[in-house]
């Protein structure tokens, strides 16, 4: 993995005489006095964070908390007043205009919360806008802006304007603009706020599935949580120009940094971001070549009334209970193990949302199996797992 | 010490007058080469269309407005210019005409720029308001003193009080267009790597034209209501006639004059605003 975009302390001061507002912060001023004092305003506090190439960064915060400052400092529509903004190891705040005109042009597209799209102009003109100010020729541009405009199933409204088409709709030109010059990096500020609920829950999945066959490298804003911990790969959570935490949306749920954030998540749908790895537990198992001792042994040891059946290289064969055990050996059966294994269990993938177990779990009579791609036994959930993280209680 | 009969006095009538000869007397040789160059031009657009038969004229009048702003305005432009020639106000009509359409190429040739200037810098915006309210403002009699000094009786000096009197709503509403396309427009012609002459050209000037058209409309609009006095000057014209009218206390040419600037009004008015308006609606059609 490298690094594509990597913001170091970054200060973004709004104001005629920002010099005199870092002394006053080395004093420890907060903002509040420092805005009734001067009359500065301090968008952007000392950001920094790194943005790995194929991820989907989200930076959240309510509004005035400085993320969209913060989005344009990437792409230098608003100059930092201080840091450093690496964009694939390059510093973008040292190159001159027409460096920055180059990077604007091949490295990065934007998306914007009111979709500024450009009125005059057709769905097409649109969405060719970023490659015709590059002096491409027509006949190159439109077929790049075809095939971004049928990325975003637009294709039969390129010679609409704007203003005919859905919100949902714009946006997506939106989206299609900024992705026909084929930049490895995605700015999208709010891109989805504007929406309806459920076309942005749409827009949301959209972005997601293109996502898996574009892997760009995103950074989107956003002050809904559900939204940062849907599709965020990452999540840093900004207040009042801050950045108070970077993390996973795990991470964020689990371990908020502080207050602030502990509050700002108390009231997340934790089933929609919480997934089967993250609440399973390590399970306790048997493998084909112990026989039906072996398992009774262990089991009365645990004190388990059912475990688990691996092979040696761990792939899942299934479950035994204790009942069965028992029968087996009053009976006088002298049944091998693979005999006794149930193979009708239930099993889920890891990354399953925790919401999508509830159904299983309530009828399952034991846990639920946790496997990967070939079925090898990565954890357990039990019902009593599934109960602690709704709660909010730690899950390790 | 009594306050009414304060001793002390700013001349800045004196400073004023002092300023214009000087002016006169330092670039005399270029107020005289635009003297030379706005009469030929003048003259030169009033004889050519003198050369076109007064029915070529009116069919071809008739024809641009049908174009332009449909039946209705058409069919007002056949009867206006038809009354127009019936009044025997031909030639002063078209002399009119071309005082307010070179008036009008000059206005805009200057406006037009420096509205889009100011509309990217605050210091010039700044600078320009004061001297915009004291172009519209200031009783054109008072400059059109010096324009004599400068430029000699004749249509020069009408053409120049014209630009002056006109060209305000041309730069207002230029800048005033360019400033009101959305920030965040702006700011994506920027994100997508836009120079500034690109940001102008393919975004600012196509969203503020229905202004930047508003503006022209009422450039053209100012120029006609400025013959009268560019014919005391000694423009030839509509004007003349109404001064005419005034002067001698003639009522019947007086108004036949000013009928004739109200008809040809009416058709330029119509005209350049459906100009305007044509380019918005093909918008909203497509």
């Amino acid at each position: 993995m490298t690094t594509k975009v990597s913001a170091q302390n970054i200060y973004k001061i709004f104001g005629p005489n920002p010099e005199k507002v870092f002394k006053l912060l080395d004093k420890g001023l907060t903002k509040d006095e420092i805005l009734r004092k001067t009359g500065h305003t301090l968008g952007v506090i000392d950001a920094s964070f790194d943005v790995e190439e194929g991820e989907i960064f989200v930076i959240m915060g309510l509004s005035g908390s400085g993320k969209s400052t913060l989005i344009r400092c990437v792409n230098r529509l608003i100059e930092p007043t201080r840091g450093k903004m690496f964009i694939d190891g390059e510093d973008i705040l040292k190159v001159d205009n027409k460096q920055l005109r180059h990077i604007r042009r091949k490295k990065i597209g934007m998306v914007f919360q009111r979709f500024a799209l450009f009125p005059h102009r057709t769905i097409i003109r649109n969405v060719e806008y970023g490659l015709e100010v590059q002096g491409i020729p027509v006949d190159e541009r439109h077929r790049r802006s075809m095939e971004a405009l049928e990325l975003v199933g637009l294709a039969d409204y390129a010679e609409s304007y704007p203003h005919n088409l859905s919100g949902g709709m714009q946006q997506r030109v939106g989206l299609a603009r900024a992705l026909a010059n084929d930049p490895d990096i995605l700015l999208m500020d709010e891109a989805f706020s504007a929406l309806d609920p459920l076309i942005r829950k749409e827009m949301q999945d959209e972005l997601l599935d293109l996502q898996s066959k574009m892997k760009k490298t995103i950074l989107f804003i956003t002050h809904d949580l559900d939204e940062a911990l849907k599709i965020g790969d990452r999540i840093a959570v900004m207040k009042d120009g801050v950045i108070v935490q970077i993390g996973t949306p795990e991470d964020i749920l689990t371990n908020p940094a502080n207050d602030y954030v502990s509050e700002f998540v108390q009231d997340v749908d934790r089933s929609k971001v919480l997934s089967a790895s993250n609440i399973m537990k390590k399970p306790e198992v048997i493998f084909t070549k112990d026989g039906p001792h072996v398992a009774l042994r262990k089991m009365k040891e645990m004190g388990l009334s059912s475990i688990f059946v691996v092979d040696k290289q761990r792939e899942l064969r299934g479950l035994v209970t204790v009942d069965s055990l028992i029968n087996n050996r009053k009976n006088l059966e002298k049944k091998d193990l693979n005999e006794l294994i149930q193979t009708d269990i239930p099993t889920t993938s890891p990354d399953t949302p925790v919401r999508d177990l509830f159904g299983v779990a309530a009828e399952a009579r034991y846990p639920i199996a946790v496997v990967d791609e070939r079925h090898h036994l990565l954890g357990i959930v039990a019902r009593v797992n599934i109960l602690a993280a709704m709660s909010g209680e730690e899950v390790s | 010490m009594n306050l009414y009969d304060m001793t002390f006095r700013i001349p800045v009538g004196q400073a004023f007058s002092t300023l214009v000869e000087l002016l006169d007397k330092r670039l005399e040789s270029v107020f005289d080469f635009i003297t030379y160059f706005l009469n030929t031009a003048v003259k030169g657009l009033e004889d050519a269309l003198q050369m076109i038969p007064i029915p070529v004229m009116i069919i071809l009048l008739v024809l641009l407005a049908w174009r332009i702003s449909g039946r209705g305005v058409a069919v007002f432009t056949l009867v206006g210019f038809i009354l127009i020639a019936g009044m025997d106000l031909w030639v002063e009509t078209m002399q009119t005409l071309s005082l307010v359409f070179i008036s009008a190429i000059i206005t805009l040739g200057v406006g037009i720029p420096l509205g889009i200037w100011a509309s990217r810098s605050d210091l010039l915006d700044k600078l320009l308001r004061p001297v915009l309210d004291f172009m519209q403002t200031l009783p054109a009699f008072v400059y059109l003193i010096p324009a004599i000094l400068f430029f000699h009786i004749g249509r020069v000096p009408g053409v120049i009080s014209t630009v002056i009197f006109a060209m305000p709503p041309a730069i207002r509403l230029t800048n005033l267009g360019i400033r009101q396309v959305p920030a965040d427009v702006v700011e994506a012609a920027h994100a997508f790597g836009s120079t500034d002459n690109q940001l102008l050209v393919k975004v600012q000037l196509p969203m503020a034209l229905p202004t930047i058209m508003a503006g022209i409309n009422q450039t053209i609009m100012l120029s006609l209501s400025m013959v009268v006095i560019a014919s005391m000057v000694g423009a030839p014209g509509l004007g003349k006639e109404v001064l005419y009218g005034v002067t001698q206390l003639d009522i019947a040419t007086g108004f036949e004059g000013g009928l004739a600037v109200v008809l040809v009004a009416m058709f330029l008015d119509r005209v350049t605003e459906s100009l305007g308006k044509g380019n918005q609606d093909n918008k909203n059609n497509q």
